[in-house]
């Protein structure tokens, strides 16, 4: 067994918190050395905590931690980024708290996994930035954390025959994970259509860095499109409904009613 | 069993409570069985009224006594009912209470926003105080919910849905505690202290 060290430095992003006791927070962190790990962080609800602003989610924060009993404790926390903007703005909000979400249930406890640390806390920077349309950011994210968590999309060729796929609208099939060709999808069980526009920007982001994906323009209906298929795509990978579009869906349609 | 099932099912019924483990909770019941019978029967009496006694204010929906349908608050004369202060939680009311320089009307949301969590706007009362627009006379909304995340979400949403309707909707300020440090705070707090500075000679 190798040394346990009482006390350790890592370079983490806050996912969520839970209030826990009389002021402390349950956090569920992902760090760049460890990978995900839970911690307590005590007082932090108190008015004069010092380590409380530096916790919030979506926070980078360079965190000391302590190995306790049950979980880790946060003994030290400095911000390097809060990212103010991801709070000020709801659907900003929203979209952050999805990136979150998706990393939190898609990984597991003390895995490490560096690029899918780094793909979370680039995000979250564009979406603060806002320099980029956050839907490309978001799209980006999903395409990018399916290739690193190992389910990366088929879509060059028909998932059922092989064959390579024609430029002409096509099916997907979550179960298959991948494309499938408008002859063999028609029958097939599961299978959404796909338009020819979506999955050239879904291979587009497929095989490129963000600063070759940022060329891409898609329309708002393309947008619409691929943020549905994804979500049918990661919800049959996950076999669990996902909370955040739920309520970025909400989020819209009230914004809606009210703006008459 | 080495412990009476009476005895048993109190410990059993002290460890669900928050913050209480198995051993402390069988200290209590020890505690109550030596104890004085009085003891014991004013709890249970505490207990037993504590859900049948209470219920929410149909106003502001925080807590109040089950024989009324608005709270003391509410139904005070000298309140001011043209600005009502939304907050999360009971408990926030009672802490803005202790401060008394609040003399307006209350809206307790009973949570906050959550987008992981997935708590959306039909799990709290916010209906309910958009409600209150339409019939009073109000003026001013304060929000006062947490400077957090859930908080901040809550806030936006809220600012959203009371656009437009003739009040005025602020949010209490952020900065530096009293006593606080300003080596230990963190960036967004600092920045928002900054933004919100005010002139010496005000008061």
């Amino acid at each position: 067994m190798a040394q346990k060290f009482r006390s350790f430095r890592v370079d983490a992003i806050v996912l969520k918190h839970h209030d826990y006791g009389e002021a402390d927070r349950l956090l569920t962190i992902f760090t760049r050395q460890k990978g995900k790990l839970t911690a307590i962080a005590k007082g932090v609800r108190k008015v004069r905590s010092k380590k409380g602003g530096h916790l919030e989610p979506f926070t980078h924060s360079n965190l000391l931690l302590a190995t306790g009993r049950t979980w880790f404790v946060v003994t030290q926390a400095e911000a390097q980024d809060s990212y103010p903007n991801l709070t000020r703005e709801l659907e900003i909000l929203g979209f952050a708290s999805y990136l979150v979400e998706l990393v939190d249930r898609f990984t597991y406890e003390e895995e490490e996994n560096v690029p899918i640390f780094n793909l979370l806390k680039n995000s979250l920077a564009r979406l603060d930035e806002g320099e980029f349309p956050a839907q490309l950011v978001v799209r980006y994210f999903e395409i990018r954390l399916l290739d690193l968590l190992g389910f990366r999309p088929e879509l060059k060729n028909c998932v059922v025959t092989g064959n390579p796929i024609q430029p002409e609208s096509q099916y997907f099939s979550a179960a298959l994970g991948g494309v499938v060709s408008p002859q063999a999808g028609k029958n097939l069980q599961g299978a959404v259509p796909i338009s020819m526009p979506a999955l050239k920007y879904l291979r587009h982001f497929q095989r490129s860095s963000f600063d070759q994906a940022i060329v891409a323009k898609p329309a708002d209906e393309i947008y619409r499109e691929l943020e549905i298929l994804m979500q049918y795509y990661l919800t049959y990978i996950l076999e669990r409904g996902l909370n955040t579009p739920g309520f970025l869906r909400r989020i819209r349609r009230d914004a809606g009613t009210q703006a008459e | 069993m080495l412990i009476p099932e009476p005895v048993q099912s109190l410990i059993d019924a002290f460890s669900r409570l928050p913050g209480v483990g198995p051993k402390t909770a069988s200290r209590l019941t020890f505690y109550l069985l030596r104890g004085d019978e009085t003891l014991s029967v004013e709890l249970a009496n505490a207990l037993a009224g504590l859900k049948e006694n209470t219920g929410y204010c149909q106003q502001c929906w925080n807590i109040t006594t089950a024989d009324r349908t608005l709270c003391e608050i509410c139904s005070h004369p000298q309140r001011d009912p043209a600005q009502i202060c939304v907050v999360e939680e009971p408990l926030d009311v009672l802490a803005l209470e202790r401060t008394g320089g609040f003399q307006g009307h209350y809206h307790v949301l009973h949570g906050a926003l959550s987008p992981i969590e997935g708590v959306g706007p039909e799990d709290l009362k916010i209906a309910e105080l958009v409600a209150r627009l339409k019939v009073g006379a109000v003026k001013e909304i304060i929000i006062a919910t947490n400077p957090s995340m859930e908080g901040d979400a809550t806030a936006m949403y809220l600012q959203q849905q009371l656009a437009n309707r003739g009040v005025r909707v602020t949010r209490l300020a952020r900065g530096l505690p009293v006593g606080g440090d300003l080596e230990y705070a963190d960036q967004n707090t600092l920045l928002r202290a900054l933004a919100g500075r005010q002139e010496m000679d005000q008061e």
